[in-house]
């Protein structure tokens, strides 16, 4: 890459050095960075550079850096997974940044997510909500064949659009409440789509909305931040459909819940 | 079938008695059926008082954890990631096969069967690929109960398509996101069972040794990534499911966290490792922008259904490629290969991209790559058919390149994928540690040289819905397996064995950063270990490994302590073991002395720039036993008999 092209960037980077330490901004320059890496390797150049002035490298939680396993959890400038649509802070490039720029780095931030070192959150309540309820009872061996149960092409595809939610946190980062509602309701209205799902729809979401509230995440006021943070771009109008869900098991089931 | 009938050829090739493979014998299709009958049964009363270990959470990991403890055992399930399911199994796309014949195309289990031993180059043991395709129809079944939102027709019937190699549509699909949907499927039913208090789950954990008792596998150590902290954990038998060991390449279609480690250290307590050397290449990959380059992603090879491949048949024509007429261009795989065309199997592809480039033909800035062009799809179908069928992936190309793939051709290059060899197991999926059982890529069973597309989510749910649930009770039940105290010498030898390690790389304060050392040993497997081998690259790569490894242990730096959430020691941790373990790569690929699957050396090709097998020497497993640290490790061999799907030369020709 030409150096020509390089960007020169002022980063300030969340630093805590644990969950209970106390933490800061630091700020790091960076010097000609190829518009054409991604994000997480412009953090790979500057961890080398730290690690060459022996200072501890930044923490980031990262894997697939190919957008799918909602491992990588950055708010940047204020933006969950930064200033792209539909995308993870791995799938970001800098060609999106200009030379000078000034880059803000944070974790996520939420009553439910705390700090594990610099920008790692401990996430382990979205499993927690998934324990309670997001899946459905078979046990290996009983299935029947996959053809016995036809589905509607429309059911499948919503269906597939929900189940597309990759767990990263973005829509509770971007919550001004804290709320895990796009994410829960992904897994809610995924199953509640299928007839798979029917024989457990009632205590599903009734279980996982309590675990939600248990775990500290906030409610929702409709301002759809999580969906414009959504890298998975998982829409809105189902929160609607949790709510349904929500009332049909408390008020009309039978299911006994 | 007409295989079947045929004579076998089996060559003399003189097996290790150290290797049993436990495969039952007689008529292939009945085998399993047979075999399941005779493994002895663990009554559901006593079930609950075993506990198995399973370390890894992918396809594999949480498909066997979740049914051994539908089951009744107690599990214990472990992974490295922040929750079970980011597992590496989530980033695959294209699909899972299965010989259902919903297509009504001819498929059947036998052809799926004969489809992977070829396809796999013959270096497979015939009777797991027949289990593999015959359990192949039940994954399905399993999965759409679980949910999982398989693509559907417009009468509600489940959609297929054909998949690299295969001229059957007998692939199953959600989206391009078919790995994801899969792994949360068995997530799912895997946190169903912490919800019923049947697994308890230890995230963020690295398993760094292996706990031996009386040479059976009883336990493990971790460490907590986040604290620090070691940990031991003992139980009656150890699944290790743990993926492939692609990263050793440093530049990788794995997610960067992928590593060889446990499979390495079980290997170092006597678990046998077959096959390094055979490392799948994927064709259709987005080629490398620059040194700067992490990780390459790959891009389904769905792709080459409807995309063509091609060169311009002027090495470094100028034209952008759209204004390349047809006659000036080389759509070099429909050329030579004409009944399969754009869908030969990968290591055909990608060879054939590697030949284009390296005679000067190649494209784009760095002229690594080839065009994957859908002009002519886009002009059939329309665009809006292309974004249904492809729309993630040309969204995931358009990010990462900038380039537009709808109005000018996307750009790949080959780039290491999977990993073929693995753990040695039998038929049972047991180590030649017993108590030890490898599931999914991590072990080296099913695809032999070389996998077809959409076999590896197969095989990963295979082994652990279907398999491992028969063949984990005949050993809890025909073992002695006396309790282990947490203090027993063995647990603390294999504790302090895992401290020193750890201690020791945070007491070298070198000048060397452990990526530095991650990337020069990927480009010397990549230059001298990738697509093509031979003999003097492969001498000159065990000393240049050898010697990187020497000066690793002098002069790597790691930052920070042990006490804490420390990504750079996790790191020097896996980079220190694929320096042993590349090498043994470079050995097995050394010796073994024919090509075969993703298995290429140049001085055994054929006219035709085909690999060319050689099965009187080396229709074998290669499993290697660890001796002691910086020495040549002992070759056992396992001799591969082909009963039903008579040994010839591959051919995509005709």
């Amino acid at each position: 890459m030409s150096s020509s092209r390089g960007l020169n960037l002022t980063l300030k980077i969340w630093r805590q050095p644990g969950p209970n330490a106390r933490g800061e901004f630091r700020t790091y320059e960076m010097k000609n960075i190829s518009p054409d890496m991604s994000f997480l390797e412009m953090l790979d150049v500057l961890n080398e550079q730290l690690i060459q002035q022996n200072q501890e490298p930044v923490v980031f939680d990262h894997d697939c850096r190919e957008g799918i396993c909602g491992m990588c959890s950055l708010m940047i400038n204020g933006q969950a997974h930064g200033p792209d649509r539909g995308t993870t802070t791995c799938q970001l490039h800098m060609r999106r940044f200009s030379d000078g720029d000034t880059i803000v780095i944070e974790p996520w931030r939420a009553k439910a997510f705390p700090v594990l070192r610099d920008l790692a959150v401990d996430r382990a309540a979205f499993d927690r909500i998934i324990t309670a309820g997001g899946y459905v009872s078979i046990n290996t061996g009983n299935a029947q064949d996959a053809n016995c149960l036809p589905i509607a092409r429309d059911k499948q595809e919503k269906s597939m659009a929900a189940a597309a939610c990759i767990g990263c946190g973005a829509c509770v980062a971007a919550c001004k409440n804290a709320s895990a509602m796009l994410c829960v309701r992904a897994k809610v209205s995924q199953l509640a789509l299928l007839p798979q799902g029917e024989p457990e729809r009632a205590r599903r979401v009734t279980r996982m909305v309590a675990q939600m509230d248990k775990e500290g995440f906030g409610g929702c006021t409709n301002t759809y931040e999580c969906e414009a943070a959504c890298p998975a771009e998982v829409s809105v109008t189902n929160i609607a459909r949790l709510n349904r869900e929500y009332l049909r098991a408390v008020v009309v089931s039978e299911e006994g819940v | 079938m007409a295989d079947a009938s045929a004579t076998a050829v089996t060559p003399q090739i003189e097996g290790s008695p150290r290797l049993k493979s436990n495969a039952p014998t007689g008529d292939i299709q009945t085998q399993w059926e047979r075999h399941k009958f005779d493994l002895k049964l663990v009554n559901p009363a006593n079930k609950r008082k075993f506990t198995v270990i399973v370390v890894g959470t992918g396809l594999a990991g949480a498909s066997a954890a979740a049914s051994l403890a539908e089951l009744g055992y107690n599990v214990k399930s472990f992974c490295f990631q922040d929750s079970p399911r980011r597992a590496h199994s989530i980033a695959a796309q294209g699909g899972v096969n299965a010989a259902k014949n919903y297509c009504n195309d001819g498929d059947s289990v036998w052809r799926l069967f004969y489809d992977t031993v070829k396809g796999g180059d013959f270096r497979a043991r015939e009777s797991n690929v027949y289990r593999l395709a015959s359990v192949s129809t039940n994954i399905i079944d399993q999965c759409v109960a679980q949910g999982v939102p398989f693509q559907r027709d417009y009468g509600g019937m489940m959609a297929n398509r054909s998949f690299g190699g295969a001229q059957v549509s007998r692939t199953f699909y959600a989206r391009g996101q078919t790995g994801q949907q899969l792994l949360l499927g068995a997530y799912s039913a895997l946190m169903r069972q912490v919800d019923l208090g049947k697994v308890k789950m230890f995230a963020r954990r690295e398993m760094l040794d292996l706990i031996n008792v009386d040479g059976v596998a009883r336990g493990i150590v971790v460490r907590n990534l986040v604290t620090g902290e070691f940990e031991t954990h003992t139980a009656h038998a150890v699944l290790l499911c743990t993926g492939g060991y692609g990263n050793v390449f440093y530049l990788s279609t794995n997610a960067k966290n992928c590593n060889v480690t446990a499979a390495w250290r079980c290997h170092k307590r006597g678990a046998f490792m077959a096959n390094p050397c055979f490392t799948q290449i994927h064709p259709t990959c987005i080629p490398v922008s620059g040194d700067h380059q992490s990780k390459l992603t790959l891009m389904s090879e769905s792709l080459r259904n409807d995309g063509r491949v091609w060169v311009p048949k002027r090495p470094g024509d100028p034209r952008p490629p759209n204004e390349i007429p047809d006659d000036d261009r080389d759509y070099f795989l429909e050329r030579r290969y004409a009944a399969f065309g754009n869908l030969v199997p990968r290591d055909v592809a990608s060879r054939a991209a590697k030949k284009a480039c390296d005679e000067g033909f190649g494209v784009g800035e760095t002229k690594l790559s080839v065009y994957l062009d859908f002009r002519d799809t886009i002009k059939r179908d329309g665009a809006a058919v292309v974004k249904g069928k492809y729309g993630n992936l040309f969204q995931m190309y358009a990010k990462i390149t900038g380039e537009d793939p709808y109005s000018t051709p996307m750009r790949i290059y080959p780039a290491v994928h999977y990993t073929m060899g693995g753990l040695w197991v039998d038929y049972n999926l047991q180590t030649t540690v017993p108590g030890l059982y490898c599931l999914g890529e991590a072990n080296f069973s099913d695809h032999g040289s070389n996998r077809l597309g959409a076999s590896a989510l197969m095989q990963g749910l295979a082994d652990g819905y279907f398999v491992i649930p028969y063949t984990i009770g005949h050993h809890l039940a025909t073992s002695k397996l006396p309790p282990i105290a947490d203090d027993h010498p063995e647990v603390r030898g294999a504790l302090e064995a895992a401290k020193g390690r750890v201690n020791k790389l945070l007491s070298i304060g070198g000048t060397r950063s452990v990526d530095s050392f991650h990337r020069e040993l990927g480009k010397i497997m990549w230059d001298k270990c990738g697509m093509a081998r031979n003999d003097a690259g492969l001498k000159q790569a065990k000393q240049e490994i050898s010697a990187l490894r020497e000066e690793f242990w002098k002069n790597v730096r790691v930052m920070g302590t042990g006490e804490s959430f420390n990504q750079n020691l996790e790191h020097a941790g896996r980079v220190a073991d694929f320096l042993e373990f590349g090498e043994l790569l470079a050995h097995d690929a050394l010796t073994r002395e024919e090509s075969c699957g993703g298995h290429f050396r140049e001085e055994h090709q054929t006219e035709e720039n085909e690999a060319k097998r050689n099965d009187d020497k080396f229709c074998y497993a290669a499993a290697w036993e660890h001796v002691a640290d910086n020495q040549t490790q002992t070759l056992h061999k396992e001799p591969l008999t082909f009963d039903n799907v008579h040994l010839t030369q591959r051919s995509y020709r005709e």
